[in-house]
């Protein structure tokens, strides 16, 4: 089972900067434990682009999809064997990021 | 009721959560699992009163409920899960009757209420399904116990065995360290099973069932075996237990609610009240120690009060109040607020508590008990027609048909 584990930062009150190096020690151990299949850093949702080439011609847009205060900044993807194991593992990575973490599953 | 209806309620309320569970385990699917078991019933309701009730309705209906999740899997052509259609073809038949083993099927309905109870769903949610799921109480019953549309409770369990699916929320008793956390839910959930059972919402079913009321005690009593020193579970079912012990001093011979003050204490169940007693001083020694008390065990000390009591006068009502206030600091709900103004009518006056009661109308207004209380204190007041009115509301919200039988005769007996 693959979940994708967003870590969602908030304009109006990020989390700290200096978790770098927690993080990868947690990788790390995502990678030893058998649970780690992706994972990166997102650049701030300013640098996105939205395209929609749905009608006659492509329509490129600025920004990101949605505008919040609330904001992905970084994902993961897990494997794990059910949902209790994604819970317990995103409960640490939310101290780890300091940050809110979402946990969805794949289909 | 004939006796194949009598013995298709009670095979309802004693093998529904069995069956569930059982084709949950099997197939892996809440969903399919609720889906056979409510065919199951529809059909045992068909054909029970030509073919008799099986010798062994528990194994019929399970072995009923399997072939229909066969047929519906069949139906929806789901052959792609090769384990699924090994099951399918191989194991049929080779289901053991239920009632063989019993450990089996208490840890079989465990995780059942563990899933139902998971901390990823929300807690409306996580009641509605154990009451669905494990109580086998319907969509309506359900949504009245709740104060909420039938269309709302149904999306939301429909909703949950989806999440449950999609993110492989597992089915299984947590592991001991997960346990405690994972408890106070289901204490919560297993409180309004009680609750429906204690005071049954549908007009249509008996006043009180106390299949709900029991299966509440004995789940509780199967936590506590699991969690000895958890205050709130021994708080609940010392709660469950000093409330089942007036069950049946509540209810006249002619079926009508006998509030508080009208009943033959003596008709209460010594064996039970004993017990709960003695889990409210084990708690009690506990709080002594600095260990505060969550709310179950503060609702139970209040039912300690009252089933220590001889009579109503003899009721230690400022015991009653100190323990309302510390239990309004812990939950400041407007339901707790209306108790704790009826422990105040007893020691302030009725007018003083219609005073509190009356600020509660926004949350409370279709509820039937606010309207209940409101009308007893404004029947103790003398002003007889704004009581009758009170009890009017009571009556059209109250859902119970003991309560109703009551609320009539109190309106009645105003001038």
């Amino acid at each position: 089972m693959q979940y994708l584990v967003s870590v969602i930062d908030d304009k109006s009150n990020p989390g700290s900067t200096d978790r770098r190096p927690a993080i990868s020690a947690f990788n790390e151990r995502l990678v030893a434990e058998g649970y780690w299949v992706f994972a990166g850093g997102l650049a701030d949702p300013d640098a996105a682009t939205v395209i929609d080439n749905r009608g006659e011609q492509a329509v490129f847009s600025d920004g990101p999809f949605v505008e919040s205060k609330e904001y992905l900044a970084g994902v993961w993807v897990w494997e794990a064997p059910d949902l209790d194991v994604a819970l317990k593992l995103a409960t640490e990575a939310s101290k780890i990021c300091d940050r809110k973490i979402e946990v969805r599953p794949f289909l | 009721m004939s006796d194949v209806e009598e013995a298709i309620t009670r095979a309802h309320h004693a093998e529904w959560a069995r069956v569930v569970a059982a084709l949950t385990r099997r197939f892996g699917d809440l969903d399919i699992a609720e889906e056979a078991a409510a065919e199951a019933f529809a059909t045992a309701v068909e054909r029970w009163p030509t073919d008799g009730v099986p010798p062994n309705p528990g194994a019929w209906l399970t072995t009923t409920a399997n072939h229909k999740a066969i047929d519906r899997i069949r139906r929806e052509k789901k052959r792609d899960d090769k384990h699924k259609e090994a099951r399918m073809v191989y194991g049929d038949d080779s289901l053991e009757p239920l009632g063989a083993i019993d450990g089996a099927i208490e840890d079989e309905r465990l995780r059942l209420i563990f899933t139902c109870c998971h901390p990823a769903l929300a807690m409306q949610t996580r009641v509605a399904l154990t009451l669905r799921m494990v109580g086998g109480l319907t969509v309506p019953e359900i949504a009245r116990a709740f104060l909420a549309a039938e269309t709302t409770v149904g999306q939301r369990i429909t909703r949950a065995k989806a999440k449950i699916k999609a993110a492989h929320i597992p089915y299984r008793v947590p592991s001991v360290e997960d346990l405690p956390a994972r408890v106070s839910g289901v204490l919560a959930v297993l409180f309004l099973v009680f609750n429906e059972g204690y005071l049954a919402t549908g007009p249509d079913t008996d006043p009180v069932r106390h299949d709900l009321t029991t299966e509440a005690i004995r789940l509780t009593r199967l936590i506590r075996a699991l969690l000895p020193d958890d205050g709130e579970v021994a708080g609940l079912l010392a709660l469950m237990l000093l409330t089942e012990a007036r069950r049946t001093a509540r209810i006249s011979a002619s079926g009508e609610l006998i509030p508080l003050d009208e009943q033959d204490r003596g008709a209460w169940d010594a064996a039970l009240i004993a017990e709960g007693h003695r889990l409210v001083r084990e708690r009690l020694a506990a709080a002594a120690t600095g260990v505060a008390p969550g709310r179950y065990q503060i609702l139970a000390a209040i039912n300690a009060v009252h089933t220590s009591a001889h009579d109503m006068c003899d009721t230690d009502w400022s015991q009653v109040l100190a323990l309302y206030d510390q239990l309004v600091r812990l939950d400041p709900s407007p339901i707790i607020a209306l108790n704790r103004a009826i422990a105040v009518a007893e020691l302030d006056g009725p007018e003083v508590a219609l005073a509190d009661v009356d600020r509660l109308e926004h949350g409370l207004a279709g509820y039937h008990a606010y309207h209940a209380a409101r009308a007893d204190l404004l029947r103790r007041l003398g002003r007889d027609q704004e009581s009758r009115a009170a009890y009017d509301k009571a009556i059209d919200f109250a859902g119970n048909t003991a309560e109703t039988a009551h609320l009539i005769r109190r309106r009645d007996r105003l001038r």
